[in-house]
């Protein structure tokens, strides 16, 4: 059966991945809207960017982090100017690491769905003096629903599985930054195959619930071509 | 005109050929020459308790200069190459860093009764990257002012174990529990304080001392009677039986330009 500390590991990863996702939801829109619609010199350094986290192996982003977020590092100096101190081995340092590495299966669906969109609809919405945002609203969040679901779900699954990242800056402290990925793996490499097996078998039983239900819900599936 | 150069040129290359020729007939003497010594050459593949990385490094460099011998290593946490060699792993040989794991192997089956031997015996040390910052005497742990507290997970590094131990021993235990961050292996622990995301934590010694002195940082080197003896430990698994290179590594670990070299970091040998 999963132990009190594995179910606590189930419940740290859903809280983070949770939180994960509404920020790249949050930051992913606008930037997801931008990169549809503009001609700017930026489009394609900022698409790469976005992108790189794809091709990038996690522990190369891990590395950067665990420096970066040192009391020399940048982003360390940064936090500790605002008083927060340190984000490695904490709770917020994990959703930084996940919304940076998961960012762009939230932002290429969402890019995709707003391509989609044609311009006379728009068009049709500013002819009626509808506000842009009242347009966003109305005309776009409806069209780029199924974008939006597939984000969503790619984002959060995406933060569950997360591991090198996690390992590079998490620390494994219980109830703070051991996530289960993490928790599997040492299960597994202290030879306890029970625990192990009970976990991986939750996350695989979440993650294919997660694909039927989606599969489910859309005839044509948004998880088949989700990236152009 | 062109004709007639083109035919200079062509003469050319034949020349060329030839030599090419003369040339890799040399190099296929080379080649066999080497294939049969290769035979006597062997490669082993070995696996490495973190802690053990640089004199490891420097012992093979001498061994192979040596031997004629090759040996390929990994390092990583005892317990994590115990559970990759259960499942089939193709190291020959473990440097362990306790004594437990490479019993099991041998209960198990993995690994050759008998080959097991003491290879150093462990030294703890609590670092700061920061010089100066801890004492030698380790009064820091008890005056505090440290967010964090960096070890290797006792679940997988025997050294882990060994810093746990000092807490209990100390009886800080229970107020240092909450500064605790776990490195995967004594190596990750390492990472954690040297990129100065930990204040201070528990390496083991080798990972910062060298010819007698701290190489870098602050540290208190922790006295043996404050954690159980950190026997490290190195057998040879019964995928090695067959391969001279490990069998001659082996033999290589007890000689004395080896234990001068495990000496310099700071390790203590074994009493034979």
């Amino acid at each position: 059966m999963l132990s009190s500390a594995d179910l606590d590991t189930l419940l740290l990863t859903f809280k983070v991945a949770g939180i994960a996702t509404t920020i790249m939801l949050l930051v992913g829109t606008p930037l997801a809207w931008w990169l549809s619609r503009t001609h700017s010199v930026w489009k394609g350094p900022i698409n790469a960017i976005v992108a790189l986290p794809l091709v990038l192996p996690p522990t190369v982003l891990g590395f950067y982090l665990l420096v970066l977020m040192g009391p020399s590092g940048v982003i360390g100096q940064f936090t500790n100017w605002l008083g927060l101190g340190s984000l490695a081995f904490t709770f917020y340092g994990l959703v930084v690491g996940s919304v940076l590495y998961s960012m762009p299966f939230v932002v290429q669906p969402l890019q995709t769905a707003f391509a989609m969109i044609d311009k006379q609809s728009l068009e049709a919405a500013a002819t009626l003096r509808a506000s842009p945002l009242d347009s966003f609203f109305s005309v776009v969040l409806p069209l780029a629903k199924p974008g939006f679901i597939t984000a969503a779900i790619l984002g959060f699954t995406h933060t569950v599985g997360e591991f090198g990242v996690v390992l590079m800056i998490g620390g494994n402290i219980p109830n703070k930054t051991r996530v289960v990925s993490v928790q599997i793996y040492n299960h597994v490499e202290a030879l306890e195959y029970n625990d192990a097996h009970w976990l991986a078998g939750c996350l695989l039983l979440f993650s294919f619930t997660v694909l039927l239900v989606l599969y489910t819900l859309f005839k044509s599936p948004p998880l088949a071509q989700p990236f152009k | 005109m062109i004709l007639g150069k083109c035919l200079v040129i062509f003469e050319g290359f034949k020349k060329e050929i030839h030599l090419f020729k003369q040339i890799s007939s040399h190099f296929c003497l080379l080649f066999l020459l080497s294939v049969s010594q290769s035979s006597f050459s062997a490669t082993t593949l070995v696996a490495v308790a973190a802690n053990f990385n640089k004199p490891m490094s420097e012992i093979v460099a001498v061994f192979e200069k040596a031997t004629g011998h090759s040996a390929n290593l990994s390092f990583g946490s005892t317990g994590k190459f115990v559970s990759q060699m259960e499942n089939g792993a193709p190291f020959e040989i473990l440097l362990a860093a306790d004594e437990k794991s490479p019993e099991k192997l041998i209960q198990d089956g993995f690994a050759v009764s008998g080959s097991q031997f003491i290879y150093a015996l462990g030294k703890l040390a609590l670092w700061s990257a920061t010089p100066g910052y801890v004492d030698n005497q380790g009064k820091i742990l008890n005056s505090g002012g440290f967010k964090h507290l960096a070890l290797a997970d006792p679940k997988l590094a025997p050294y882990g174990v060994a810093a746990i131990d000092v807490l209990y021993t100390l009886k800080l235990q229970d107020k240092l529990q909450p500064l605790i961050v776990q490195g995967e292996s004594i190596a990750q622990a390492y990472q954690f304080i040297s990129s100065g995301n930990a204040e201070l934590g528990f390496v083991a010694l080798s990972q910062v001392f060298d010819n007698g002195k701290i190489t870098s940082g602050s540290a208190w080197i922790i006295p043996a009677e404050l954690h159980a003896p950190i026997k490290q430990t190195a057998v040879l698994l019964n995928k090695g039986t067959e391969n001279p290179a490990a069998i001659a590594l082996l033999a290589y670990l007890k000689s004395a330009t080896a234990l001068e070299i495990i000496q310099k970091y700071g390790y203590d040998l074994a009493q034979q």
